[in-house]
């Protein structure tokens, strides 16, 4: 006996050898799941690392963090918190993502009171330089990462754009304990003054006196600071800086795991089909007394191989991928999350161990009914020819998978988890893992419904289907798999960028817009306005302020724009979803919120609301709901009168002008930029331009997830005609037998294209269905719940019609070449097999 | 600045924020209620880098303080010492220009009265002490102008308050003692003090023990010699000013820090004018690092001065620019 079952184990390795495609490609696809699950893992683990690596560098030591707006709070806080009896060191600084002349991207600066931040913040002490260079307004230090960034040597001179105007600092130093964040820190007066912000301060950061109670201290200090500016520990805007790129992340990591599951699903796909083809070898092992679960466990051994192989060059491609990645794309893989970091990939081995079981999982998971199926053959049976197809009736049950899809249309109405649609992707997996199981009866279903053909070849394919309808369900499943992931990104996308495209020229309707240079600093004023309205050519313009507002420490700031909105043009003006509500006689003045604020700040149409305004807490009305597309973070906006009458601040930050009739749009463009001393660093540009840019940036953030999902369904779809093939060669005997009843090669050929035609549709048809039922889950639930914005539905229909006929003629098409290969020299003698 | 110009009081007990340096520098022993001596050591810096004289921030580095405080005892080995650093802003850290009050935080060292105050609650120590004068100022140099250097403007304006009348208390951990014993504050203030080849100085005050004062001082170069020198003797006869030819610093013993292996004559022999002293550490190690505040490092500690093999008085000795070349 115990020959017997060494012989099992040469049995395996044998028949791996023999399907060597079909093993490679199910390791392939593994190996490809794993290495893109690792390379967007390490990816945005190195970005996020160095994003939180920036944020605690610049809060150091602090046991408590005072941030407020953007644009800064009043520094008479910090001079409050100084001389609070339970603050030991009380560290101000300015802090402004700046233009730096000649750099196409911000640089971040740290105005600091050095005698203060040495004891909070030692990481940004500045080194070098001669005496008092530390405490002049003309001097700046650079980290290393900024120094090689910019190219600019102690010595020499970094003009700092902010606004119109330029101002130029001489690099006095370095920051060495900057580590890889691209930042540059000067005196805190200097900053001031440089960025024009006297006055005003961005954050805090708070050392505490021995034996203070951190906790209850912030409780004080919470109610006792202006609204608008929050005290909450570093870990809260660790958090925050976070959540910003979190949902990014998450979408991301999910696809990958999408790939892993294609992989898992070809691994089943194989070994289903290896194991219809051995069930007279493994009925032999069995009554050479080889027990089930050994042979259960050589299934699954044969899958954990497939898997470890798989997995272990997935984890050496995803390294490599990621260091590439970062390389030539930056940390952001192109969603723009991630700009002013430089990270460095760390291979960390709990990533690398996580992935490598991941795909190992998978492979074995893929393995299990298969193995289970080995297992459970009557010996006696098995050895007979022609009992493949009762291996896989149990596969057949359909109550199972209509439960699992139940339950998946149950998790659709669930809410966030933690701010991620944890119940949304786990509704897909459902639907998806429901839809598969219930295959096999619903193909049946259909199987039985179709009208006899006339045709002999026709015939012959529908009853073959009919008689056996586990083997179509194998590759059925890998077609429904791959058809439904596709067709639901297709969809989503498409709506996605449709929805965009429409918002974009909805709120685009000016035909000039004027901004200036993307920077945390500067504005422009009255006059600057004026000079720009009274520009040639321009009949009319409108201008806007942006300004961003902390209205919870552990979030991302939320984006307040300001413009003329009188309340009877508000409907007109606004992206509105909803209705525009009238405000009752003696309510606040009118806000308009985005969906994201009615989602994470419950500023509900019709509810009264606060905004932290110039350091008061002031009333609105919430007076309707805009869709938008740049602001997940949360964004309103107001009334420009009215933002002006409350903080005293008319500067804006950008202008919408609409030219005089026959006025041409690029004279009127140069004109602008004369029109005020430094106007040729105004950002002026058409609608369309805008348009086309940001639907550039839109399609660059999918790229990822396009080419995720394309390398998936490519595994998916080859596997699908190797297994079609497989399927083929495993009925050499029968087609024998056809061609001993007197059916010419072209008839068997016909059978098998008709075969593939009526698997492939309805594979397709499921899946199509089925990916619609998907695309409705991403774009009102995974969507919603992870950016806070709503879309409407659009079909691709043509590209849906071409992806489903090359779905049905790639399936026809290899099963009629694999009919040709399988009735190549001695089909006729293939009949005497078994014999 | 000029010789000639009279110095003028309270006024001048105050800051002058147009020079660059000034400094109000308290030093003496004390006796513990248990009979411990120990030596205690305040001082506050104001600083004008004259960088950011027109910036209009609040934030604006126009004015800086330094601030210094050390312990100097037997049983500790070494110098407890602290250190704070702020620009002049708000009201958390600044220099009155009527009178002497200097705070950062909350040390703070000011005139009250008749009465000088420090209130220093430092990083392991805590001094809250009070100096009241026994004895009129005595002006250093021509009337309150003290030369330091060949060239006439070279020079600061110091006054200093020998025999001052401490009381009050020094904490040492959670131990809080009463204190009494005597001390001596110099005031002075200066736009340029070193000549460009000076290195450094050696420094005495010396509440001397028949109730005089004592101080002297040397401004050495690179080689050590010394580039000017100056002092002052009050006594019961009156006040001798001594001049570079009447003041000679002898190094004796030296003492090699451990932690920057600078090496420093801790004892010392002393001639001015006729007299001739030799100086005794209390303790040998009382460097002070200072590199966090005014970026040096120096010795500062209390000693015993005898002359003709008694007893003379007891005073601190000062010793910089042994390491690095010393910038102020």
């Amino acid at each position: 006996m115990s020959v017997a079952v060494g012989d099992a184990g040469a049995v395996l390795r044998g028949s791996l050898a023999q399907n060597l495609a079909r093993t490679l490609l199910a390791a392939l696809a593994i190996a490809l799941g794993v290495a893109l699950g690792l390379a967007v893992q390490l990816v945005n683990r190195a970005a996020v690392d160095e994003l939180t690596q920036g944020v605690r560098t610049i809060a150091g030591d602090a046991d408590l963090t005072v941030r407020g707006p953007r644009d800064g709070f009043s520094e008479q806080v910090f001079a409050r918190l100084a001389r609070d009896p339970a603050v030991a060191v009380a560290s101000p600084i300015v802090e402004a993502d700046v233009r730096v002349a000649g750099s196409p991207e911000p640089l971040r600066v740290l105005g600091l009171d050095l005698f203060r931040a040495a004891a909070i913040q030692p990481g940004l002490f500045p080194e070098g330089g001669g005496q008092y260079d530390a405490l002049r307004p003309d001097t700046i230090f650079l980290s290393n990462a900024a120094r090689a960034r910019l190219a600019l040597d102690p010595g020499a001179t970094l003009v700092l754009q902010t606004g119109l105007a330029d101002v130029p600092l001489r690099v006095a130093g370095s920051v060495p304990g900057a580590g890889g964040q691209r930042l540059a820190v000067m005196d805190i007066a200097g900053a001031q003054a440089a960025l024009g912000r006297f006055g005003s301060i961005s954050r805090v950061d708070l050392r505490v006196t021995p034996g203070t109670d951190v906790a209850a201290f912030r409780e004080r200090l919470a109610a006792e600071l202006p609204p608008g500016v929050a005290v909450d520990t570093p870990q809260a805007s660790l958090r925050a800086t976070e959540s910003v790129s979190r949902s990014y992340r998450v979408n991301l990591n999910v696809l990958a795991l999408v790939a892993l599951f294609t992989g898992g699903l070809l691994v089943f796909t194989t070994q289903a089909l290896s194991v219809v083809r051995r069930r007279a070898q493994f009925a032999l092992l069995r009554v050479l007394g080889v027990t089930r679960g050994r042979l259960a466990a050589l299934v699954a051994l044969e899958g954990a191989l497939i898997g470890a192989g798989g997995a272990a060059a997935g984890l050496v491609a995803g390294y490599a991928v990621a260091s590439a990645a970062v390389r030539f794309a930056g940390g952001d893989l192109g969603s723009g999350f991630f700009r002013g970091v430089t990270p460095t990939i760390a291979p960390d081995p709990a990533t690398f161990a996580a992935f490598f079981v991941l795909g190992l999982a998978a492979a074995i998971a893929g393995s299990i009914l298969p193995a289970r199926e080995a297992a459970r053959a009557s010996p006696a049976r098995a050895l007979k020819a022609g009992d493949e197809e009762t291996a896989l009736a149990r596969l057949r049950p359909p109550w199972r998978g209509l439960a699992v899809i139940a339950l998946g249309s149950l998790l659709v109405g669930l809410p966030p988890v933690d701010g991620l649609p944890l119940a949304g992707y786990a509704a897909i997996a459902a639907l998806l893992i429901g839809t598969l199981l219930a295959l096999p009866a619903l193909s049946t279903a259909i199987l039985a419904r179709l009208p006899s053909p006339r045709d002999a070849p026709s015939g012959l394919a529908l009853a073959q289907l009919k008689g056996a309808p586990g083997q179509v369900t194998v590759s059925l499943a890998a077609i429904v798999a791959s058809v439904s992931l596709m067709v639901a990104m297709a969809i989503m996308v498409t709506s996605f960028r449709t929805s965009l495209d429409a918002w974009l020229v909805r709120v685009l309707p000016a035909d000039l817009y004027v901004r200036l240079p993307a920077s945390d600093a500067g504005s422009l004023s009255r006059e600057e306005q004026a000079r720009i309205a009274a520009t040639a050519g321009v009949a009319w313009a409108e201008f806007l302020r942006e300004d961003h507002l902390l209205l919870d420490a552990a979030r991302p700031r939320v984006a307040v724009l300001a413009r003329p909105l009188p309340e009877s043009e508000a409907a007109a003006k606004l992206a509105l979803v909803g209705p525009a509500l009238a405000r009752p006689p003696g309510a606040p003045p009118s806000l308009w919120a985005n969906e994201a604020m009615v989602d994470l700040y419950g500023f509900a149409p019709g509810s009264v609301v606060t905004l932290p305004l110039a350091g008061r807490a002031e009333r609105f009305f919430v007076a309707g709901v805009w869709r938008d597309y740049g602001r997940p973070q949360g964004g309103v906006q107001i009334d420009r009168a009215t933002y002006a009458a409350l903080t005293g601040d008319d500067g804006v930050t950008s202008a919408a002008l609409w030219l005089a009739p026959g006025a041409d749009a690029r004279a009127v463009r140069e004109a602008v930029r004369r029109a005020l001393p430094g106007g040729e660093r105004l950002e002026v540009a058409q609608p369309g331009e805008i348009r086309a840019l940001s639907l550039a940036a839109f399609d660059r953030t999918f790229a990822v997830t396009y080419a995720l999902e394309f390398a998936s369904m490519a595994i998916g779809l080859v596997g699908l005609s190797s297994a079609f093939g497989a399927l083929v060669l495993a009925r050499r005997r029968e087609f024998g037998v056809l061609r001993h009843l007197g059916m010419t090669r072209g008839q068997v050929a016909r059978m098998l294209a008709a075969e593939g035609v009526v698997t492939a549709a309805i594979g397709t048809g499921a899946g199509l269905a089925l990916g619609a039922a998907i695309s409705l889950v991403l774009i009102h639930v995974v969507n919603r719940q992870s950016f806070h914005w709503g879309m409407d539905l659009a079909m691709p229909w043509p590209q849906l019609a071409a992806f489903a006929l090359g779905v049905v003629a790639l399936a026809t098409l290899t099963a009629v070449a694999s009919g040709r290969q399988a009735m190549g020299a001695d089909v006729v003698r293939a009949v005497k097999e078994d014999w | 600045m000029v010789p000639g110009a009279a110095l003028a009081f309270p006024r001048d007990h105050g800051s002058h924020p147009t020079f660059r340096t000034e400094w109000w520098y308290a030093t003496g022993w004390v006796r513990t209620a248990l009979g411990r001596e120990l030596g205690v050591q305040v001082t506050f810096f104001r600083n004008r880098p004259n960088v950011a004289e027109r910036n209009a921030s609040a934030f604006a580095p126009r004015q800086l303080l330094f601030a210094h405080a050390a312990i100097a005892d037997p049983e500790h080995g070494r110098l407890r010492h602290d250190q704070r650093a702020s620009r002049a802003m708000f009201d958390l850290a600044g220099a009155d220009e009527a009178t002497t009050r200097a705070w950062i935080g909350d040390w703070s060292f000011a005139l009250d009265g008749a009465t000088y105050r420090a209130r220093i609650p430092a990083r392991g120590f805590a001094l809250d002490l009070a100096f009241d004068p026994t004895q009129p100022l005595l002006l250093q140099g021509d009337a309150g102008y003290s030369r330091k250097g060949p060239l006439p403007h070279q020079a600061s304006w110091y006054y200093s308050r020998p025999q001052l009348a401490v009381s009050g208390s020094v904490t040492i951990g959670a131990r809080r003692e009463e204190v009494a014993g005597r001390a001596w504050l110099d005031h002075e203030w200066s736009s340029e003090v070193m000549a460009p080849s000076a290195v450094g100085w050696d420094w005495i005050g010396v509440n001397l023990d028949d109730g005089g004062a004592l101080m002297a001082f040397r401004m050495r170069d690179a080689s050590g010699d010394a580039l000017w020198a100056g002092g002052a003797r009050r006594g019961a006869s009156g006040t001798e000013v001594f001049g570079p030819r009447d003041v000679r610093f002898a190094p004796g013993r030296r003492w090699t820090s451990p932690r920057t292996g600078y090496a420093y004559p801790v004892e010392m022999a002393v001639r001015a004018g006729g007299e001739e002293y030799s100086l005794a550490p209390l303790i040998d190690d009382q460097e002070l690092d200072s590199r966090a505040t005014t970026g040096t490092v120096y010795w500062e500690g209390a000693m015993r001065a005898r002359s003709g093999g008694r007893p003379a008085g007891r005073g601190y000795l000062e010793l910089t620019g042994y390491g690095a070349p010393l910038r102020i």
